[in-house]
């Protein structure tokens, strides 16, 4: 054994020297590589916590079915049953975690319908357009439509009718091409 | 101070029986708080999303629901989700074999909704396109992130590690589908999370919450009663660039092929 390493302690240094630069290598690797990084995948595991941390805002239309019943019942039937509270009146996370915190503003009863309403060659036919100009009297809308169930009792508009006129404010929309494809 | 001989039989029996995050959620269920229980498995979920175009009316209640929930800069360069006007004009009956490429605007992203500026019923085709982050499942964005700050979660989303970023926009150079921007505040990149905080304690994303017609509808795919395997079923369902394979899980129906 002394015969094969007599020349050879030159081996042992380099040997020596790897081992403390691998030391190293693993010392600055524990330092560096922050805590959980590899757990799920190339990233650090934490970063899914922080994307979580962020605080709601939106509360969602559960929290607003829960407390106002009376909306929900007025609603009934209506084509706006489904639409979430916040839609119109805003992120209200705040007023569902405590009322007296947050008062929801009453929204703009005129822009914010024709925020869907107007009459726009790229909105698709299921949705009632009108144009404003000859579309009821200038004013808030909710002078003849009520917000949660915005439906008129009439009678049927008549087949052919033109969308906004002041004789048929709620004719049908008129066919598109797009339209007749789908049926 | 030692535990008694009771408290530790306790807490040793609770942590045999319920170990790692039961534990914890099990904590919470006796301080009397059951709904902040952390009872959400990574592993019990694949999210994406079904983007009806038929059902889109452009009222921008998504961009501006979006920009109040992650607190996006509202500055009209910022989007973590916007609207695209697409105006198809018509054919050329003289030219039928010239194909007629697409108008599209967006102004400020459809936060404020569409004035009207095309006429119904002069041959043109005109729609509505929502779009986001596809959170794509093999990412380019991903793939060229030097440092490991950006990454396809074990749930299906695409996210951002805000505190490992340094700010090289190679991801945003990399997302074919425009999805990325630099944060101006931060200086960090920044994108849609699919609302992690929220889908992850139950909710829809704020988009959807807002969405007044349904035309954005929030799936997990791994959820066998999810209404989306239905609609995935009976739909003609397209992605956006199928050709660069991205494997996109935001599910367009009604897409148009002058999409880009």
């Amino acid at each position: 054994m002394r015969e094969l390493f007599k020349d050879k302690e030159h081996l042992v240094r380099v040997a020596a020297l790897a081992v403390a630069g691998f030391l190293v290598f693993l010392l600055a690797k524990a330092r560096l590589v922050p805590a959980g990084f590899g757990a799920y995948g190339h990233f650090r595991a934490g970063a899914l916590d922080d994307n979580r941390a962020r605080p709601l805002v939106f509360a969602g239309r559960q929290a607003g079915a829960d407390c106002h019943e009376d909306i929900v019942k007025a609603r009934h039937g209506s084509k706006h049953a489904a639409i979430g509270c916040e839609t119109c009146h805003g992120p209200l996370e705040k007023h569902a975690a405590d009322p007296s915190a947050l008062t929801p503003e009453r929204p703009d009863q005129r822009d914010l319908c024709l925020g869907c309403h107007h009459e726009n060659a790229a909105r698709p036919a299921f949705i009632r357009q009108v144009n404003p100009q000859d579309h009821g009297e200038p004013g808030p809308c909710t002078a003849c439509h009520k917000a949660h169930h915005p439906e008129m009792e009439e009678p049927a508009p008549a087949a052919g009718a033109v969308v906004g006129t002041a004789a048929d404010p709620h004719g049908a929309p008129p066919a598109q091409p797009a339209q007749e494809v789908k049926q | 101070m030692s535990p008694t001989r009771r408290e530790f039989l306790a807490q040793s029996g609770k942590f045999l029986l319920l170990t790692g995050a039961a534990a914890l959620a099990f904590d919470q269920i006796l301080a009397g708080k059951p709904e902040e229980a952390s009872n959400y498995k990574l592993t019990n979920h694949w999210w994406g999303m079904i983007i009806d175009i038929e059902k889109c009316i452009g009222c921008g209640a998504c961009v501006r629901a979006d920009k109040a929930e992650n607190d996006v800069p509202r500055q009209p360069y910022y989007f973590r989700t916007w609207v695209e006007r697409y105006h198809v004009p018509p054919v050329d009956l003289q030219h039928p074999e010239t194909e007629s490429l697409p108008e599209v605007d967006s102004p400020n992203g459809g936060y404020d909704g569409f004035t009207e500026k095309y006429r119904r019923g002069d041959g043109s085709k005109n729609f509505f396109v929502p779009k986001l982050c596809n959170h794509c499942a093999h990412s380019p964005c991903v793939q060229v992130c030097p440092v490991g700050a950006t990454f396809e979660s074990p749930d299906g989303t695409v996210l951002v590690d805000t505190k490992y970023c340094m700010g090289c926009r190679y991801c945003v150079q990399a997302c074919p589908y425009g999805c990325r921007y630099i944060h101006p505040v931060t200086h960090v990149v920044d994108k849609c999370s699919l609302c992690y905080h929220r889908i992850t304690k139950g909710l829809t994303t704020a988009c959807c919450e807002a969405c007044p017609t349904g035309a954005r509808r929030l799936a997990d795919l791994k959820n066998p009663d999810d209404p989306v395997h239905e609609f995935l079923r009976t739909h003609t369902i397209q992605v956006l660039k199928p050709q660069m394979a991205t494997g996109s899980k935001m599910f367009y129906h009604g897409l148009d092929g002058s999409v880009r």
